[in-house]
């Protein structure tokens, strides 16, 4: 096993936030903190595009360098976890995350700063696997049950790919093989567009000598 | 004739256009600190896998390929 990685599919994502509430509830996060977010670039405008972010676990993670207590740690899969024990709140890590994925809860009413709480790729803490004291700190441990994150299993477009980086990727990889790209990638067919029958790329025959692959036909009671 | 001054200012130029060349990168190399918390174990250590850790990348092997939908819907 390689590294965990996070990979979202602006071609499908439609802001529906269900990653977000699937994050909520399954590690019963409280208010004013969000694990995950959705961002949409251009909200309204004709070719808008939304991504689901949240700590993308980096492989070489600023967060680790800049924390004056190290309490970050990176598991054998690549995930980047923390210890709520050791952190102290000084919210280094939060100006570190180019993702702005560090959050902290409001514990007070002036604003008194919590330990830090991130996105945990559903891996837990350094507390005994599914204990409940692990469930209160970081969350439900879904890896340790042979799971992927709530997030990326219960994304209904599954715009958001998590797991494996290399597998992710071949996953990606495919589907942009399948709906092509640039001008072919075009109306209602542009997330999930079947290759029409017998028309399987690199096959020969399927379409004019040097011409360039016709556009799929866009599955049955589609329109684009 | 070339004077002193002239050939001061001629070298203060020269200098003063070759000091951009001399510019040293800044981008700060972080140097990771040692995690100081509470060791964690391995996601398959414990119950359901008891540290079989074949059948815990089978487990989220099986759940990554079912992300991919044309895998599952194709002929």
């Amino acid at each position: 096993m390689a590294r965990m990685k996070f990979l979202c599919d602006a071609e499908r994502c439609i802001e529906c936030n269900g990653c977000v509430t699937a994050c909520k509830q399954e590690h019963e996060i409280p208010w004013g903190v969000n694990r995950r977010r959705v961002v949409t670039i251009n909200d309204g405008v004709p070719g808008e595009r939304s991504i689901s972010v949240a700590c993308m676990h980096c492989s070489d993670a600023p967060c680790m360098a800049v924390c004056p207590v190290d309490c970050f740690y990176k598991t054998e899969e690549g995930v980047v976890l923390h210890d709520k024990d050791l952190c102290i709140g000084c919210g280094y890590c939060f100006y570190a995350c180019p993702f702005g994925a560090p959050q902290f809860p409001q514990t007070g009413a002036f604003g008194v700063r919590g330990k830090m709480d991130k996105c945990t790729f559903c891996a837990g803490g350094p507390e005994p696997d599914r204990s409940d004291a692990e469930f209160q700190k970081y969350g439900r441990n879904r890896l340790a049950e042979g799971k992927l994150p709530a997030c990326a299993e219960m994304c209904s477009t599954k715009a958001l790919l998590g797991g494996d980086g290399d597998t992710i990727a071949n996953i990606y990889r495919d589907r942009v093989m399948h709906r092509g790209k640039g001008g072919e990638v075009w109306g209602w067919a542009t997330a999930y567009k079947l290759p029409p029958a017998g028309a399987q790329q690199g096959v020969p025959g399927t379409g004019a000598p040097g011409a360039a692959p016709a556009p799929a036909a866009p599955p049955q009671g589609a329109k684009s | 004739m070339i004077t002193m001054r002239t050939m001061a200012a001629i070298v203060a130029a020269a200098a003063l256009a070759l000091a951009g060349c001399g510019e040293r990168p800044q981008v700060i190399n972080y140097k990771q600190g040692t995690y100081q918390g509470k060791p964690d174990t391995p996601a398959y250590k414990n119950a359901p896998f008891n540290g079989n850790k074949q059948q815990w990348d089978n487990a989220i092997d099986t759940r990554m390929q079912a992300q991919n939908e044309y895998a599952r819907i194709r002929d």
